[in-house]
């Protein structure tokens, strides 16, 4: 029963519409995915190839040199040196090898080589070799060869333990939460008393107070900053603490937050059923009652898209926190301590990535898990014409 | 650490007592004040009235206490400080509007937010509303839509590592490890340095906000489609009318509200973009824009409040008629009550 069913009738060829919001899906997700992978891969890969091969085998000559003579052994008139091509604790897959540095992969692994003179060579996947001779081996040292290794892609999650521990993003997530928490819990109460009172209360000023909220949801922020950050400043020289404090940006978020809070919960509570607070009201329910026992639960839809937007907003903040909390290592959230890596780690992308991902995980986790209290919220307010 | 998370778990709980504290008690003590006794129905009535006209003011207080200081006061004190020197204390008169009108600087950023302006809402409608007809066509179409709402959810700073990363160039004969220069070269050409290449830098910065906002244009386009009245679309394919025409000339007609709602909130949140440019460039490369601009002030040499209240202004005044828009249709929703 949509509009875009008749659409469908007359009908694109089905397949490039598949194909199209595939690319589109593709070019969306590729740079997150960027930042997904690369925080994952060992630092020196990271630099020597890009992300997008981190999945396949990087390949690479090398050259190793055989074992002395002096390890040979006499097998009938032949006499064979074997061992591996390997080192102790170095992988990889020999995929071919050679004795001359101008042809560095004559030979296939696993397939014996005719090196003249009666030698052979048989270099395996795995590393190991048995060369042979049908005489004793004349020279003083090992033979050098040369081998094209490739080596399986490498993971780790070394880059995470790096930037939790020492490069203080730890530190800032429990800063990030420590701010984000209490500035979206605040102001819901706050706001939704407001909206309650907009919604059902008659007193004079009622509409200009909407007007007013409405007006200053667009506001921008950079209109408070300057006094704010004086009336800071002069609050903390009179009583002696500290102007950047969490306490002070718990009340700037909550206050910021708050038309756009007062607006969504007022659209929604003045849009509950007229009967169920009237009659409370005959049976004696006082206004502080009716908002406890009813307006507060039925508005949970509301309250939890709000809260969603708020969350996101505060986490996600960078502008509010560095002139209010400042940016001090102690108190710096992630977004701020994103930012001062960016400038002191310039071309550390293990550590960039790393720390990156782990600021954009707790919003995603929140996003998928509750998408559809935050589209609600969005329809509730753009539509109507916030 | 663990005692900071000790102590915000403790905050949020006082915190949040504290607020249902308030109510609670201010609620009592309005009963306490207007007794409402049995046996004297004429006081009664009269102090059943009186709480009744002090009740919204204690619901209302605590919001419109923070409203008032957070942003009422700042807006005027804005305002004022405008025509005051860089401490705030002498006045100048528009010394600081005058700087503005010459200052170098401060039309590359206008000029930088024009541009921003131009491309950003524009990009970000046009491709929100092709993806949501696209999407609403296939079953696995809200698949699709959480991929692109997803960034949503995204730090505009974390965006900006992501991005950045994509751009990144790496010199002499090192490998391009930016998927953007790889990309270059496969096709033979040159790695370039992207953000630092004045004026087009601007438009490698606003990928980004298009990257993150079209979502959120897909999200409230795709809801607006879902809305329009399937005999419309019936009507105009009976007379004959082709996909294209009825996208052009019947849905994107009855939508036409709510692409402006889109357009204009993007068009807010462009103004004040601020994030981006401090994490990708910082203003250099002439990329500066107003909102990095006027925190520069805020800080620049101890700070100039003068200067930095011109440039917060310009931004206030350029939101202002969608501000003056906005207020307009809620009077007509709440019929002026």
């Amino acid at each position: 029963m949509n509009a875009v069913a008749g659409l469908r009738r007359i009908g694109l060829p089905r397949l490039i519409v598949h194909l199209s919001v595939l690319l589109i899906c593709i070019i969306w997700l590729i740079p997150t995915l960027g930042i997904l992978v690369t925080s994952f891969r060992d630092p020196a890969q990271i630099t020597s190839s890009g992300w997008w091969t981190a999945f396949s085998s990087a390949s690479q000559t090398t050259a190793s040199r055989l074992a002395d003579p002096s390890a040979a052994r006499q097998e009938g008139a032949n006499y064979v040196i074997t061992g591996s091509v390997f080192e102790a604790g170095q992988g990889g897959t020999v995929r071919a090898f050679g004795t001359r540095v101008a042809a560095p992969a004559e030979f296939q692994a696993g397939q014996p080589a005719d090196l003249g003179e009666g030698e052979t060579l048989i270099v395996n996947e795995d590393g190991s070799y048995v060369y042979t001779k049908n005489g004793p081996f004349e020279s003083e040292r090992g033979r050098r060869v040369y081998l094209t290794i490739a080596t399986p892609p490498t993971f780790t999650t070394q880059n995470y333990n790096t930037v939790l521990t020492s490069q203080g993003i730890g530190q800032s997530f429990v800063n990030s939460l420590t701010v984000a928490v209490p500035s979206t819990i605040i102001p819901i109460l706050i706001a939704a008393f407001a909206a309650y009172a907009l919604s059902w209360m008659e007193f004079p000023g009622r509409a200009l107070i909407i007007a007013m909220v409405v007006g200053l949801i667009v506001v921008p922020l950079q209109m408070s900053l300057i006094p704010l950050l004086r009336m800071y400043n002069e609050i903390g020289t009179f009583f002696g603490v500290p102007s950047r404090s969490y306490a002070g940006i718990w009340l700037a978020h909550s206050a910021f937050g708050m038309p756009l809070a007062i607006y969504l919960l007022r659209n929604y509570i003045a849009g509950l059923p007229k009967e169920i607070i009237e009659s409370a009201r005959v049976d004696g329910a006082s206004d502080f009652e009716i908002f406890i026992r009813i307006v507060l639960p039925l508005s949970f839809p509301a309250l939890a898209s709000f809260s969603i937007f708020q969350f996101l907003w505060t986490w996600n903040d960078l502008l509010v926190a560095m002139v209010f909390l400042g940016t001090n290592r102690e108190q710096l959230v992630l977004t701020g301590a994103l930012n001062a890596l960016l400038g002191s780690m310039g071309g550390r992308w293990e550590i960039l990535t790393a720390s990156a991902f782990i600021s954009i995980l707790v919003p995603i986790i929140v996003f998928f898990a509750l998408q559809r209290y935050l589209v609600r919220g969005l329809l509730a307010g753009s539509v109507k014409g916030g | 650490m663990v005692s900071q998370i000790v102590s915000a778990v403790g905050v949020v709980i006082a915190g949040v007592f504290a607020c249902a504290l308030y109510y609670w008690l201010s609620d009592k003590l309005l009963q306490i004040v207007f007794p409402v006794p049995k046996e004297n129905v004429r006081t009664a009535s009269v102090n059943l009235n009186r709480r009744a006209v002090v009740r919204p003011w204690l619901f209302l207080g605590p919001a419109l206490i923070l409203l008032g200081v957070y942003l009422v006061y700042p807006v005027v004190a804005t305002f004022i400080l405008s025509f005051y020197d860089r401490s705030g204390e002498s006045f100048v008169g528009f010394a600081n509007y005058r700087w503005a009108l010459f200052d170098d600087q401060f039309r590359q950023s206008i000029f930088n937010n024009i541009l921003w302006l131009a491309v950003v809402p524009a990009a970000c409608t046009f491709f929100g509303l092709v993806i949501a007809v696209l999407t609403d066509r296939i079953w696995w179409g809200n698949i699709a839509k959480s991929l692109v709402f997803m960034p949503m959810a995204i730090s505009f700073v974390g965006a900006s590592v992501i991005w950045k990363f994509i751009y990144e160039y790496r010199g002499g004969n090192e490998t391009q490890i930016g998927l953007l220069n790889s990309v270059v070269q496969f096709f033979g050409g040159n790695p370039q340095v992207w953000i630092a290449m004045p004026f087009w830098n601007n438009f490698f910065l606003m990928v980004i906000l298009i990257w993150i906002q079209t979502g959120f244009a897909m999200v409230i386009l795709s809801a607006a489609l879902r809305g329009i009245p399937e005999e419309t679309i019936e009507a105009a394919v009976i007379d004959g009318a082709n996909g294209w025409q009825i996208f052009w000339k019947i849905m994107v007609p009855q939508i036409w509200g709510t692409i402006a709602v889109v357009w204009t909130t993007i068009t807010i949140l462009v103004l004040k973009v601020f994030d981006i440019v401090l994490t990708m460039t910082n203003g250099q490369w002439n990329t500066m824009v107003l909102a990095n601009l006027m925190f520069d002030w805020m800080f620049r040499g101890g700070g100039d409040s003068g200067r930095s209240a011109v440039i917060a202004l310009v931004i206030m005044a350029a939101v202002t008629p969608i501000m003056i828009w906005n207020i307009r249709q809620a009077n007509k929703e709440t019929g002026g009550h």
